[in-house]
């Protein structure tokens, strides 16, 4: 199946086919199976290694914050229009990237890891608007490097390789982030 | 303060660079904080601490019942390859092979954990 054509026309009714070529990740074929409802495709990935709903889990868990945290700096009042829109959209990825990751792991037999009800984080360091922005850098870094020690860990190379899409998107992200506080975007060749 | 307190530390003290550490330290910052509790737990009197003791933390059983106690060497083995050294660990990542880059890691832990920055927020 072709990731250019689940999609659907421009325009076309939202479906969760739609949603997942919207969401911009090239997930594995085993990841769309699970969400598109192909159970008899999922049933192949469906026993994993229960090591894989736990490097699931622990990614869900820090997507769940990530949310809260763009969340935070929406509600914060210190960004400029463009860059709220920017955390809104980044928020939205990350939203999408939980949801997945939640689906998955209740496709595998898990149960999925909750969001906290709350979070703690460092308000009393925020004050503008690069506050809020460096902040969210250095989520996005550290979940670049999360994924990036997630990736090798699966049992199911499907799995790995769409946690990989989602590394991808965090690098993005991160790299956004440190144009907009005036830093190098890219900083390395390699990230770690 | 942090700052002032890694400009000050011997930087090759313990075999570790912490200087260096800090930078591999932001590899953490997805799951962990110094001094709140994230989808990790914080890291404020890490140095010394009963692994799975901070109080409120949903630890696994399997960090609850492991008996570690965090010193440089249990962080060693366990920073090298967290899922193989405690199987059942909720720290799903894939360790740091680079046994120079674990040693830099926990040169800063040992400063950064027991910083002003931590203090009162240990025992939270």
């Amino acid at each position: 199946m072709s990731f250019l054509t689940i999609g659907g026309a421009p325009g076309a009714p939202s479906t969760r086919r739609s949603f997942v070529v919207r969401s911009g990740a090239l997930l594995s074929g085993a990841a769309v199976a699970l969400l598109a409802g192909r159970d008899a495709l999922a049933a192949r990935a469906a026993s994993p290694a229960e090591g894989d709903v736990r490097v699931l889990n622990a990614a869900l868990a820090a997507e769940f914050e990530a949310v809260a945290a763009y969340g935070l700096g929406v509600a914060s009042g210190l960004l400029q229009p463009p860059v709220r829109a920017l955390a809104q959209t980044f928020q939205g990825h990350h939203r999408e990237h939980a949801d997945l990751l939640a689906k998955t792991v209740a496709r595998l037999g898990g149960a999925p890891a909750a969001a906290k009800a709350e979070y703690a984080f460092p308000t009393e360091s925020l004050a503008t608007q690069a506050d809020v922005l460096r902040f969210a850098a250095k989520l996005e870094q550290g979940a670049v490097s999360a994924y990036l020690g997630a990736v090798p860990l699966f049992a199911d190379r499907d799995l790995a390789k769409a946690a990989a899409s989602i590394l991808g998107d965090e690098a993005m992200h991160w790299a956004v982030l440190r144009q907009a506080l005036g830093e190098v975007p890219v900083p390395s060749a390699f990230v770690a | 303060m942090l700052a002032a307190a890694l400009a000050c530390a011997p930087l090759h003290g313990a075999g570790g660079d912490a200087s260096a550490g800090e930078a591999i330290y932001a590899r953490c910052a997805a799951c962990h904080a110094l001094a709140y509790d994230r989808s990790g737990p914080r890291h404020c009197g890490l140095i010394g601490r009963r692994a799975g003791s901070v109080p409120g933390f949903a630890y696994s059983e399997a960090m609850r019942r492991s008996g570690i106690v965090w010193d440089a060497p249990a962080l060693d083995r366990f920073l090298a390859d967290p899922m193989r050294t405690l199987p059942g660990t909720s720290m799903a990542y894939a360790g740091i092979a680079d046994a120079g880059e674990r040693a830099d890691l926990i040169a800063f832990l040992a400063i950064a954990t027991a910083s002003a920055a931590c203090r009162g927020s240990a025992g939270r």
